[in-house]
């Protein structure tokens, strides 16, 4: 299951993760942002291990989502050794959204 | 409440129509216009027309056809699609609901020919008010767009942004606007450094932090990607029967991309139908 990502546990469970970390910026009232929960889910459990996959509510946490500049939900952000590397916007299937996050 | 509402009254649509309603279903089709055969005048290469015949009278007769079907063909123009359970269409003039849907409205159009749309795309410029309208809270947001669909959006937007500036982009606004201001100008680029700062036209440049684009009147692919559904591009990503991932949500046409002519818009209308059936008897059961 991913794991609920929140400005206390970002430094720990994100920036100090030893593997990649996969997370993806949603919120509830966006239909699309609903349609990827079951990918993000099952990315979560093919990939543990090797991806650590996380969700950020941008209505709960919007320190986080300012931060980071979303601009448009769903965006699905990569993190490599505590640093942005690889960002998706919008709906896309499991396949192309690894593909397209070079994961 | 109607089994299917077919939005689009083409030949996908209207093929589509026709079956559903020989299988005894509530059908009713929505449509706005002719669509891109209402541009064709020389139709040659459909099957059974010995004299070549415009794309007007063959959407005419079309749309007879189903009326002397018993199929209610209604002149209104779909802003959006809302999907729980069931389907709501709401239109220009009412609010319809249906077990299922079936998107044959023609091919998507084109994205905004300005400076900085491609590089700004998912970097400000958003599609989706309902989606991405709360990230800027207290914000300056421009929408683009001169109609109903505009409105919409626009409504959703006020909810959320300091200030709201429509830009008809050199189209005459169709709608009544209120407490907003209007550039009418055609925009000539969108600028800014990691995300969008401001439009401009010839004459003036505006600060903005966001562009929300609902110019002309909303595709297939605007309502299936509010809905979640995959789209490849600009088209609606369907399976071989014609679903898309949303169950109930159907595609056919030109708006599923594919070979641009009537045979197939008719081939996937019927297709589409059969399957359509399918899904509504499996629902029953």
């Amino acid at each position: 299951m991913p794991l609920t990502i929140t400005n206390q546990n970002f430094k720990k469970e994100v920036l100090e993760s030893p593997i990649p970390v996969l997370i993806d910026f949603w919120a509830p009232w966006c239909r699309p942002c609903v349609m990827l929960g079951p990918i993000i889910e099952q990315i979560s459990v093919e990939q543990e291990g090797k991806i650590k996959v996380g969700k950020i509510n941008v209505d709960e946490e919007g320190i986080l989502a300012q931060e980071f500049r979303i601009t448009s939900i769903p965006t699905v952000m990569v993190f490599k050794g505590g640093k942005p590397a690889g960002q998706v916007v919008g709906l896309l299937r499991k396949e192309d959204l690894l593909k397209r996050l070079g994961l | 409440m109607h089994d299917v509402i077919v939005v689009g009254g083409g030949p996908a649509g209207i093929t589509a129509a026709v079956y559903l309603k020989r299988f005894k279903l509530d059908v009713v089709v929505l449509m706005k216009d002719y669509g891109t055969l209402a541009k064709t005048d020389h139709i040659e290469n459909y099957y059974g027309f010995a004299e070549p015949i415009t794309g007007t009278k063959l959407v005419e007769n079309g749309i007879l056809q189903a009326k002397n079907m018993g199929i209610p063909v209604l002149e209104e123009e779909v802003l959006g699609i809302d999907c729980f359970d069931t389907f709501t269409v709401k239109t220009t003039k009412a609010q319809h609901s249906a077990r299922a849907v079936l998107l044959a409205t023609g091919a998507a159009r084109s994205s905004l020919k300005v400076k900085g749309f491609k590089e700004f795309d998912g970097k400000g410029i958003s599609y989706c008010a309902v989606c991405d309208g709360f990230l800027y809270r207290g914000k300056t947001i421009g929408v683009v767009g001169a109609g109903e669909f505009m409105l919409e959006e626009m409504e959703v937007l006020r909810q959320f942004a300091k200030e709201v500036v429509v830009f008809t982009n050199g189209e005459p606004l169709q709608v009544e606007v209120h407490d907003a201001s209007v550039v009418t100008e055609k925009l000539v680029s969108i600028d800014g450094k990691e995300t969008v700062e401001s439009v401009s036209t010839a004459k003036a440049n505006y600060r903005i932090d966001a562009l929300f684009v609902a110019a002309g009147t909303p595709s297939a692919s605007d309502f299936a990607l509010r809905m979640g559904a995959f789209l490849n591009k600009n088209d609606i990503a369907v399976d071989e029967t014609f679903m898309t991932n949303i169950p109930g949500l159907f595609a056919a046409g030109d708006c599923i991309g594919g070979f641009y002519q009537i045979a197939k818009a008719v081939s996937d209308g019927a297709h589409a139908s059969v399957a359509i059936n399918r899904y509504l008897r499996n629902l029953k059961a």
